[in-house]
């Protein structure tokens, strides 16, 4: 049996009165991608915040690598360390050129030594195809690539778990395709990741599972095929259908 | 008519000897306003609640009354609980505790603007919140605030000129002392008026020079308005 790497249970958040998602579960095994799905609102982005305790959950638990990270006392700094995350807008460090982004927590985190820092980011950057740009600032580089830095930054720190929000939601169409890129090679590469997007083609493609939110509760779950061919609820069909419409001329003319 | 230039002949070492004490008074102020005004900007931005409000009471009294009542105040009142200062450490305090109220506010406003979003960034890869502001809000926010930041080492050189009242031999000590002695006081002070006129210019170029130099390759937007 595979293992879970991330195991959600009963997670519940609210902002105020305003309930964003209730006992909500999940759980991600080891080397799985997950993509999660859902209208605008839906709580997919706090979901992925609680994980990466960005944000407290007001109940419920959250285990990785069987090490309940939502437990009193826990080092958040160093759970955060065992999980990549991906922002929608990149937020670079943009002071830093890609090679600073990329070393920072490997130099302030993991307290490595310059050299051997520099060679670990050198090779992050080379893994998103971004060696040449290594001196580059954020605002010399393109929306793709800067985002691939993005990418690069999280990996650098060797997570367990990569958590991508809507990574290529911001970028010009034909960017697109260079940063699914990166994330399918990742995937092939045996990452666990969980990732919110529209894009539709990467999730029938790369999905081990597609997770359908809606109003802070999981209306269905299942593989692509069982999702796009054969989903349980109208609702589901209804969706994907929409956003397959919505964004799969976006994502033609990325290819 | 010009002959009051003249009296950089007569009075030129004076002037001189003023102008290095303005010029100390206005970089001593900056460092200690700049120190004491960041502590009051992290505390606003990033302190609890308590801190916030003790760094929002501290700006609004320092920003809400003159400048020399907090001189006379420190000068003349703190010793009557046993607190003495010679005239130029009292100078130096009012202008640092003064003018870190301003720079408080720009920061704020700076660190304000580079906000959440980075500090979300900097945790996200295993910073702490402090490790967070020092090496990813703070570099930023203040190349972001240093355009309006420069206002203030500018206002603070030209305000030094009230310490005078407390008998700091500063350029405006000068001035008065040579314009006693020759009785043209609008001559003395037009010399005097240049004088700072100078340093103002020389503190405006060494401020843009130090914008060019931080410029962050690739962010333009600010420096090309
Ligand atoms: N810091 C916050 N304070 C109060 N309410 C918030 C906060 N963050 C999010 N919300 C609310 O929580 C709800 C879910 O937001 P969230 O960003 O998680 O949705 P989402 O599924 O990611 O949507 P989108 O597809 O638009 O990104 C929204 O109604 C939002 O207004
Ligand atoms: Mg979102």
């Amino acid at each position: 049996m595979p293992e879970p790497i991330l195991t959600i249970k009963n997670l519940t958040k609210k902002y105020g009165e305003n309930v964003i998602f209730q006992n909500l579960d999940l759980t991600v095994n080891e080397g799985d991608t997950i993509v999660i799905i859902g209208p605008s609102g839906t709580g997919k982005s706090t979901l992925l915040r609680c994980i990466n305790l960005l944000t407290r959950p007001d109940d419920g638990q959250i285990w990785l690598d069987n090490k309940e990270i939502t437990a009193r006392g826990t080092d958040e700094d160093k759970v955060r360390q065992h999980i990549g995350m991906v922002f929608q807008n990149f937020l670079l460090f943009n002071h830093l050129t890609a090679l600073g982004n990329v070393k920072l927590g490997l130099d302030k985190v993991k307290k490595m030594s310059d050299k051997e820092a520099t060679e670990k980011a050198m090779h992050e950057l080379a893994r998103v195809g971004l060696a040449d740009r290594a001196d580059h600032y954020p605002g010399q580089l393109s929306g793709g690539q800067q985002q691939r830095v993005g990418i690069a930054r999280a990996l650098a720190m060797d997570p367990r778990i990569m958590l991508f929000d809507e990574p290529t939601s911001a970028l010009d169409p034909e960017l697109i395709g260079e940063v699914l890129e990166v994330m399918r090679q990742l995937a092939l590469e045996g990452m666990t990741m969980l990732v919110v997007t529209h894009e539709m083609g990467f999730a029938r493609e790369v999905a081990d599972r597609i997770v359908f939110m809606e109003k802070g509760y999981i209306v269905e779950q299942g593989s692509p095929n069982e999702m796009f061919n054969h989903p349980k609820f109208p609702r589901t069909r209804e969706f994907l259908w929409k956003i397959t419409e919505l964004y799969g001329k976006k994502e033609k003319e990325a290819d | 008519m010009l002959t009051w230039l003249g009296y950089f002949e007569r009075f030129g070492k004076n002037f001189l000897h003023g102008a290095g004490v303005t010029l100390e008074l206005t970089a001593i102020g900056l460092a200690i306003g700049f120190v004491l005004g960041l502590l009051l900007a992290l505390a606003r931005c990033f302190g609890p609640k308590w801190l916030q409000q003790v760094a929002g009471a501290y700006i609004a009294v320092f920003r809400g009354t003159p400048l020399l009542v907090q001189l006379f105040i420190i000068y003349y009142g703190l010793p009557e609980i046993g607190i003495a200062f010679s005239q130029n450490m009292a100078a130096y305090l009012a202008l640092g505790l003064n003018s870190a109220a301003y720079q408080a506010e720009y920061l704020r406003g700076s660190i304000n603007a580079i906000g959440a979003a980075q500090m979300q960034a900097g945790r996200s890869i295993g910073l702490s919140k402090w490790q967070t502001i020092r090496y990813v809000i703070l570099p930023q926010a203040l190349r972001l605030a240093l355009p309006s930041w420069s206002n203030e080492p500018i206002s603070l050189l030209k305000t030094t000129a009230v310490v005078f009242l407390i008998a700091v031999q500063d350029l405006m000590a000068e001035g008065k002392r040579a314009a006693t002695a020759t009785f043209d006081f609008v001559g003395v002070y037009l010399a005097v008026a240049l004088v700072y006129l100078v340093m103002v210019f020389a503190l405006d170029a060494l401020l843009k020079f130090l914008e060019r130099k931080t410029k962050i390759p690739g962010m333009d937007i600010e420096t090309s308005r």
